[in-house]
C-alpha cells in the first residue's frame, strides 16, 4: 500500500479541483504545489498568476518565496501590484484563488490577522497581505489547511477574508476546504459541512477536530487516494528536497 | 545633470529623523544598503512604509529607527513570522497602521497620480476598515453604492534599487517590478541606488524599460549588490539561506540580533565592504546564468 503524509494529501486534492484553462492566483507552498500538479496532470492550460505581479509563470524551481525570480524567467507577461489587484482581480480575471489562516470558522470567514483582540494581540499574526482582496473577487475560492479544533473555531476573532460572514445573506464564500481529513463545503446558508472523507479518516476524527458542531452531508463522497502518478510528480519533479512535502 | 553621489550623502542629505520613508520592492530589488546605512547615521523616529516589511525593516525596528510600521503583510517570506516587527507590535511598543495589499497599493497610486483618494470595491471584510480610520465609505455617484476608499500615501523619501540608470537617474528595472514606479512618483524626495550606472544612451536604446524618469530622482548612487540577502533579476539570486537564518538569530533575542547589526551593519563601512566580507562562496551560490531577450527593433526614425 502507498504511503503518503497529510501535505500530499492535501495538495492531491486540491489539485484535482482545479479546471484546465483556469487562471488561478496562486501562493508559495502548499498551493504553488498543487498548481503545478495540476498543470503537470489533467489542467496543461492553467494560467498561473502571482501575486507578485506575474502571469503565465512557469517557475523552472521550486519557489521559495512569493516574489521568487523563476517566477519572472519564461513568464507570460510582468506587471506592477497595482495592475495586478486591479485590472486581473477586481475586474474579475482570476478564476481561483487558494488561501490559508490561522483560523476558518464556521461560515468560511478567514483570520489572518490577529489571535486575541487587535488593538492588544495575543498572537499577532502576519496580516492581509493579497488574501483580503483574493477571497471576494477570485470567482473560485479554495483554502488549505489541516484539520485542528484550534484551526476550526466557530467564529473567526478577526475577519481578514470574508466567507459567508454570519450565514444570513451573503452569496460568496469558499468552494471548498481541503484538509487532511476530507473536504468541507458550504451548506444553502454558507455553513461548512463535511462533504468527503480522505481514506481512512473517519467521521469521528473529523468532528473531534472542528470547533463547531459539524455536519455531515447527506451525500459524503470518499475521495480517491493520491495516485502513484501523482506523488511521483510532487516528490520528484515538484519538490525533490522535501521543502513543503516534509518528507 | 549628474547626480551621482555616494550613499553615505544620499541618505545623510536626503534622510531626516522623523521622515516617512518607503523602500521599495516586493521580494525583489529590497535596498538593504540604503537601510543599512540609515541604521549606521542612526536616524530616529522613521515612519516605515512597506506592503512587506520583510527583514529589512525587522533590522530597522530593531536598531531603533523606527516609530511607526505602515505595512499590509508582516512575515518573513517563505519562512514565517518577523520576529522582531511582530514582537514590538504585541508589546506595544511599535505603533502601526494595516491595510490589505490592495489598499496599501492604492493609498501609493493616489499618491503618484495627485488624487485626493481612491476607490476600492468592497470586499466584504469589514474588520480592518473598523480597526483603521483612514479606510473610509464613500457613495459611487453613478451607481449609488458605497465604495472603500483610501487616501493618498506620500512619503517624504523613497529609496527605489534598479538594474540599471543613467547619472541623471533615469532609471530601468525588470522582473518584479512590485510598487516601484508608485513609491518614486508618490515620494516628495527619490533616492536611486543601482546596479549599475550606465551612459545615458544604453537608457535611451530602450525607452519603454525606463520605469523612472530622472528627473523626479534627487540621487543617484551606484551600488552593486545594493538588495542582498533580497535579488537582483538577472544579477544574482534572493539569498533564502539568509532569509531562514535571520529567523534563527531573531529567535535568539536581543543579544544576537545586536551581535548581527555590530558585524554586518555598524561593522562595515559600506555596501563593498559587506560583498567582500561576504566572500567568495556566498557570491558563487548566488550567481545566476544569463538568459537574455531577444531584442526589439525601435527602427530608426
Amino acid at each position: 500500500m502507498t504511503t503518503y503524509t497529510s501535505s500530499e494529501l492535501m495538495i492531491i486534492n486540491s489539485a484535482r479541483l482545479l479546471r484546465d484553462g483556469d487562471s488561478v492566483f496562486v501562493g508559495v507552498g502548499l498551493p504553488n504545489l498543487a498548481c503545478n500538479l495540476a498543470r503537470r496532470t489533467h489542467a496543461p492550460n492553467l494560467l498561473m498568476i502571482y501575486e507578485a505581479g506575474v502571469i503565465g509563470a512557469r517557475p523552472a524551481r521550486l519557489p521559495l518565496s512569493i516574489g521568487d525570480p523563476t517566477l519572472v524567467t519564461g513568464a507570460a507577461s510582468v506587471c506592477s501590484m497595482y495592475d495586478i489587484f486591479t485590472l486581473y482581480l477586481q475586474r474579475g480575471n482570476v478564476d481561483v484563488g487558494f488561501l490559508g489562516g490561522a483560523q476558518i470558522d464556521r461560515y468560511g470567514n478567514i483570520n489572518a490577522t490577529a489571535i486575541g483582540s487587535y488593538d492588544h494581540p495575543k498572537v499577532r499574526l502576519p496580516g492581509s497581505g493579497g488574501s483580503q482582496e483574493i477571497a471576494a473577487w477570485a470567482n473560485r475560492c479554495y483554502i488549505m489547511t489541516p484539520h485542528q479544533k484550534r484551526r476550526f473555531p466557530e467564529k473567526v476573532d478577526f475577519v481578514t477574508s470574508a466567507g459567508f460572514l454570519d450565514g444570513k445573506g451573503r452569496r460568496s464564500g469558499p468552494q471548498a476546504v481541503v484538509t487532511d481529513l476530507g473536504i468541507l463545503s458550504p451548506d444553502e446558508t454558507g455553513e461548512l459541512v463535511l462533504t468527503a472523507l480522505h481514506p481512512g479518516a473517519t467521521v469521528e476524527q473529523a468532528r473531534a477536530n472542528t470547533g463547531w458542531q459539524l455536519k455531515i452531508a447527506e451525500h459524503l463522497d470518499f475521495t480517491e487516494p493520491p495516485s502513484a502518478e501523482e506523488l511521483r510528480i510532487l516528490r520528484t519533479e515538484l519538490d525533490p528536497t522535501g521543502i513543503y512535502l516534509h518528507r | 545633470m549628474s547626480k551621482l553621489v555616494s550613499l553615505n550623502e544620499a541618505i545623510s542629505r536626503h534622510v531626516r529623523d522623523g521622515d516617512c520613508l518607503y523602500c521599495a520592492g516586493f521580494t525583489h530589488l529590497i535596498p538593504f544598503a540604503a537601510g543599512h546605512e540609515i541604521i549606521r547615521q542612526r536616524r530616529r523616529d522613521l515612519t516605515l512604509a512597506r506592503a512587506t516589511p520583510d527583514l529589512l525593516y525587522d533590522q530597522m525596528v530593531a536598531a531603533g529607527c523606527a516609530r511607526k510600521l505602515i505595512f499590509s503583510y508582516m512575515g518573513n517570506p517563505g519562512v514565517g513570522s518577523l520576529r522582531i516587527v511582530r514582537s514590538e507590535i504585541e508589546s506595544g511598543r511599535l505603533e502601526w497602521e494595516e491595510y490589505s495589499h490592495f489598499s496599501m497599493i492604492s493609498r501609493l497610486q493616489a499618491g503618484a497620480a495627485g488624487l485626493p483618494f481612491i476607490p476600492m470595491n468592497q470586499t466584504g471584510a469589514t474588520d480592518l476598515e473598523r480597526a483603521n480610520p483612514n479606510f473610509r465609505r464613500v457613495v459611487d455617484p453613478y451607481s449609488g453604492c458605497e465604495v472603500i476608499v483610501v487616501p493618498p500615501l506620500k512619503p517624504d523619501v523613497g529609496i527605489i534599487h534598479v538594474q540599471r540608470a543613467d547619472a541623471s537617474g533615469n532609471a530601468q528595472i525588470w522582473g518584479i517590478i512590485g510598487e516601484q514606479k508608485e513609491v518614486a512618483f508618490a515620494s516628495e524626495r527619490v533616492i536611486i541606488t543601482a546596479e549599475e550606472i550606465v551612459d545615458e544612451e544604453v537608457i535611451r536604446s530602450d525607452p519603454n524599460r525606463t520605469l523612472i524618469p530622472g528627473f523626479i530622482v534627487d540621487a543617484v548612487v551606484h551600488v552593486p549588490y545594493c538588495a542582498h540577502p533580497s535579488y537582483t533579476q538577472g544579477y544574482y539570486d534572493r539569498d533564502n539561506a539568509f532569509y531562514m537564518e535571520w529567523d534563527k538569530i531573531s529567535a535568539a533575542g536581543p543579544e544576537a540580533v545586536k551581535a548581527y547589526l555590530d558585524e554586518w551593519v555598524y561593522g562595515v563601512k559600506d555596501r563593498e565592504e559587506y560583498r567582500q566580507k561576504l566572500g567568495p562562496q556566498v557570491l558563487s551560490r548566488l550567481q545566476v546564468k544569463p538568459r537574455l531577450a531577444a531584442p526589439v527593433n525601435y527602427g530608426e526614425y
